[in-house]
Formats: C-alpha cells, sequence, structure tokens
C-alpha cells in the first residue's frame, strides 16, 4: 500500500466513456454503508475513536485481495487542494473534504484499488463507505465489486448488524442493505421537450430520487441528473438493482425518444443549438463552470446524435472534470480569484477542443437550401 | 372512486407499480392498503426525514416516551437524534427500537431487512444459519432471474458454508 498525493488521472477510468450508454449515461455508482461494533458514529467519536476505526480498518485491508497493491490518502495529511480535486472527482463527500477551511475528520482516508473501480471513504459519517464507480450503465457489475470488497472485510470486521434492521448506518435513510446506486445521467431531450417534470415525477413514485451533479441538496447543471434509490431497508441488494436498471432504461428510452422528435420537429432549431455551444467553447475567452456545463450539454447531445463528428465523449468527460476550479488551480500550480478561474477554464476548454482538430461542418446542407 | 379490492369503500391510495417494465396503477381504500402492507406516503421525496423526525415519539404515550432515555453507549438523547437525524452509535437502534420501527416503516415501507446476511468473523451455528437461509433466498431469486453466473457463486457459497458449518 503506498502513500502518494493525488496522481493526474486518479480515479478517473470511468472518464473513458467505454460503458453501455455512455454518451447518455456518464457513470454508475453503487456504494455500501458499514460501521463498526462496539465504536460510536462519525458524529458521535470520542477521543481517539476514529484513529482506532482506522487502524482497524487498515488491517483488514491488508488481508483483502481486492485493494491489494491499490492507493491509500491520508485526508488529514492532503493540502486542502488536494482534497477538493478528490471531492470534484466524485471520490470523497464534502464533509471528507473539509470544504470552507473545516479540517477533514479525524482518521479519514480514501482507499482504491489498482484498477481504479472500486474502493472506499473511512470515517466519513459511517465507518465505512464502500463505492465503485464505473463507465455507463453497469449497475450489477459496480454492485458485485462493492460486494466482493464487503464479503472480504466483513471476513475480517465485525459490522454493526441488527436482525431485523440489518446493516446498522448513522441515518436512518441507508439502514437495511446501506445501498446507493446511482446513475449519472444527461438528458437534454427531455428538458427541451419539456417532458422532464414528468419523468422525474414519476421516478419519485417509484422509490427512487433524484439530485444534481454533486449529490444530495446540489443543483441540477446543464441537464445532469443523479437517479438513485431513495429506499435501502425491505428489499434485496438483487431487487434495489434491478428495480433501478429498469427505471433508468425507460428513462434513456424516453430521452431517445424526445431528441427523435426534436430532430423531426426542429431540426435546425437542434443543429443551430449545439453549434452555437461549440462556437463557444472553442472561441470564449472566459467561461463559468456552469456555462461550461450547459454548452457541454449542448456539444454532448450533438457527438451523441451523430451531428458533431470528429469530437468524442471521453473528451467531453475529461472537460467536466478538469474544468473545476480546483483542477484549474492545481494545474496553474497556485489559487485563482473568480475572474482568473474563468480564465484559465476558458483556455483550458480552446486548448483541448483545438488538440481534437477541427470538426467537420456540413455546410451548405438540406436544412439551409429548402428553407 | 372505489377501492380496486374490495370494491366497497373509497379509495384513498394510488399506486403505481412497475414490474417487468410493464405500469399498472391500483387504487386502493385505507383498510386494504393496510391489509397489503402499504401506507400511505411510502413515496420518496414527498416526506422529508425531518418530517418523521417531528412526529416521533407523539403517538407512544406518556410510558414509551418518558421512559426512554438516553443511549447507553454513547449517551445519544431522542431530542439529539431529533435535530441531527443522525443516530449516535450502533446501540441507538436498540435503545430507540420502539420510535424507530414506526421511522423506518415510513421511510422504508418495512422494517425489515431481507438483503445480504452478515456472516461475522467468528460466526456461531445460528448466524451460520441465517446467512445459509439468506444465501439460499438470493439462490432462488437469481434462479428466477435467469441470472446463472450469479446463481453458480451462490450456490459456491453455499456449498463452502455448509462444508465449514
Amino acid at each position: 500500500m503506498v502513500d502518494l498525493g493525488v496522481p493526474p488521472g486518479f480515479g478517473l477510468g470511468w472518464l473513458e466513456a467505454s460503458g453501455p450508454h455512455a454518451d447518455i449515461v456518464l457513470s454508475t455508482r453503487v456504494r455500501l454503508a458499514r460501521n463498526l461494533q462496539g465504536h460510536a458514529f462519525g458524529p458521535r467519536h470520542r477521543r481517539n475513536e476514529a484513529e482506532k476505526v482506522f487502524e482497524q480498518v487498515r488491517d483488514a485491508v491488508a488481508r483483502t485481495a481486492t485493494l491489494e497493491g491499490g492507493a491509500m490518502l491520508d485526508l488529514a495529511a492532503l493540502p486542502a487542494l488536494s482534497r477538493r480535486v478528490l471531492l470534484e472527482r466524485h471520490l470523497i463527500s464534502r464533509e471528507m473534504a473539509g470544504e470552507n477551511g473545516d479540517a477533514p475528520p479525524r482518521g479519514a482516508a480514501l482507499y482504491m484499488d489498482a484498477h481504479e473501480r472500486v474502493g472506499m471513504m473511512v470515517n466519513e459519517e459511517d465507518h465505512l463507505r464502500l463505492q465503485a464507480l464505473l463507465s455507463g450503465l453497469r449497475l450489477e457489475e459496480a454492485f458485485h465489486l462493492v460486494d466482493k470488497l464487503d464479503e472480504e472485510l466483513g471476513a475480517h470486521l465485525a459490522y454493526a448488524y441488527h436482525h431485523e434492521f440489518g446493516y446498522l448506518t448513522s441515518c436512518p435513510t441507508n439502514v437495511g442493505t446501506g445501498l446507493r446506486a446511482s446513475i449519472f445521467v444527461h438528458l437534454p431531450g427531455l428538458v427541451l421537450t419539456k417532458e422532464i417534470g414528468r419523468v422525474l415525477q414519476g421516478i419519485g413514485q417509484v422509490g427512487l430520487t433524484f439530485r444534481g451533479l454533486y449529490g444530495e441538496g446540489s443543483e441540477v447543471v446543464g441537464n445532469f441528473f443523479q437517479i438513485s434509490n431513495q429506499t435501502t431497508l425491505g428489499k434485496s441488494e438483487e431487487d434495489l438493482i434491478e428495480h433501478l436498471q429498469n427505471i433508468v432504461s425507460r428513462v434513456i428510452q424516453h430521452e431517445m425518444q424526445a431528441r427523435a422528435v426534436l430532430m423531426r420537429d426542429a431540426p435546425t432549431v437542434i443543429e443551430d443549438k449545439i453549434w452555437r455551444a461549440y462556437g463557444l467553447l472553442r472561441y470564449a475567452r472566459s467561461l463559468t463552470f456552469d456555462e461550461v456545463m450547459n454548452l457541454l450539454s449542448g456539444v454532448r447531445l450533438g457527438v451523441s446524435m451523430k451531428l458533431l463528428p470528429g469530437l468524442s465523449v471521453y473528451t467531453l468527460n475529461k472537460i467536466m472534470i478538469n474544468a473545476q476550479s480546483a483542477h484549474l488551480e492545481q494545474a496553474a500550480g497556485r489559487t485563482l480569484t473568480e475572474t482568473e478561474s474563468d480564465l484559465h477554464r476558458a483556455a483550458y476548454v480552446r486548448r483541448i477542443l483545438a488538440a481534437e482538430g477541427e470538426v467537420p461542418t456540413s455546410d451548405g446542407d438540406s436544412a439551409a437550401e429548402g428553407a | 372512486m372505489l377501492c380496486d379490492h374490495c370494491g366497497e369503500n373509497e379509495a384513498v391510495i394510488h399506486l403505481t407499480q412497475i414490474v417487468d417494465n410493464r405500469m399498472s396503477t391500483y387504487h386502493l381504500c385505507e383498510k386494504c392498503a393496510e391489509e397489503k402492507g402499504l401506507e400511505p406516503g411510502i413515496n420518496a421525496g414527498t416526506f422529508p426525514l425531518s418530517d418523521f423526525l417531528a412526529q416521533m415519539g407523539k403517538g407512544v404515550g406518556a410510558e414509551g416516551g418518558a421512559a426512554v432515555g438516553a443511549c447507553a453507549f454513547c449517551g445519544l438523547r431522542l431530542e439529539d437524534f431529533k435535530k441531527t437525524g443522525r443516530l449516535g452509535c450502533p446501540h441507538c437502534y436498540v435503545t430507540f427500537e420502539v420510535h424507530l420501527r414506526g421511522l423506518l416503516r415510513r421511510l422504508h415501507g418495512s422494517t425489515q431487512h431481507v438483503g445480504k446476511v452478515y456472516l461475522p468473523p467468528d460466526p456461531t451455528h445460528a448466524q451460520r444459519l441465517q446467512r445459509l437461509s439468506g444465501l439460499r433466498r438470493k439462490l432462488d431469486q437469481a434462479v428466477a432471474n435467469e441470472d446463472f453466473e450469479r446463481a453458480a457463486e451462490l450456490r459456491d457459497q453455499i456449498r463452502a458454508l455448509e462444508a465449514a458449518s
């Protein structure tokens, strides 16, 4: 086990966009919440309790195959900027990052396997948050990864478990399976056709919930949504996963239908939106992050609908992560003011898109001629 | 609208279910819904945790509400839980069991864990048996879903555990 800073591509394997439906589904995440017997939960830890929890976990990790040769980041030992980078990569929570200048929780650590597919947070609200993060819609695979790690750790750690309530967690909304599966999905078609309200309402009626980019309480930006299971008790892990899989598959179908309707009824408007978004990203001199996300949404739609040939989803995913403020500061090697950040962001986006080469335009197309 | 089940009372609960990608809607009266184990408001997002917490303990009565003091392990009081929505330690689930059961039913629609059965590092015979029955339940489900890869894994786990017992 090596103790390092945050390597450049750490935990970003899912950006490759290699999974099923990767143009619409950015990522699949499955996490399991676990706690150790005989210790208070994170928020009520007593003196040195977090350190004791960490030591027990570290000893158990040394005996697991899944995490062999992987990485362990001691969050307290990392500079604040590195923790913000990890947060922007969705590898740790806001609490773990110690935002607003707070120190991270005591004994807080992040584990990641050598393939950077599965790992865990230690000493979050729960002692353990096992998590798998994969590209595209791959719920079963992600579940099997965390389940295997859970089996390995559970063989050495005495988990807090109740015969009726299942795995015990700090917050009763996580008790039972401790399983939260989230699909990070891009739904511009449903937003443009104004069907999204009905879809989200439907999601709420079938025991699922949706959130914005950074999880609970965060805003929806750039038509990106996180859909996840709301309940964790009373259903088996397999049922929770299967239910989410079924509903997300239906949402994807709806999204595809909405896109087909848009291309049938308003092809020139859609093409114009997509090319304007690309033009702004390609040439703008100052961009806020929200603006980048909204423009990326248009470009992503174009790539997905084969209207912007030559651009890859991988490139768009990279921009989404690297155009965040902590990533820009890390690249610049210094703190950036908001104005500077917007300039750096635009410069980064221009550079990446320029490196991709010219996107062939289809000038003099039929729509213009027919008008 | 009358209840789909008894056809007598006014339907007050409208349930949309999706099974095998087919959506069906049921309209049930309160009595039939209760018999089927449904409660109003299991819908996600419509009943935030804070609302539940504010209601907690109110229906329990003087003896139930007053008898529960602080958690013997971590010192958490029911009031603390109502404020933060977080329990203090695993023992809290035993201390506040009576209060939690109602809350969990409302949050999750159930209080009974039916997922993975945990097998601790040095399991007792009873724990092994519970785990075995949990694995067999999962095996049946995997076979029913024609997920034979998963079924094979589960069968191996069952055999290993049976051999160890």
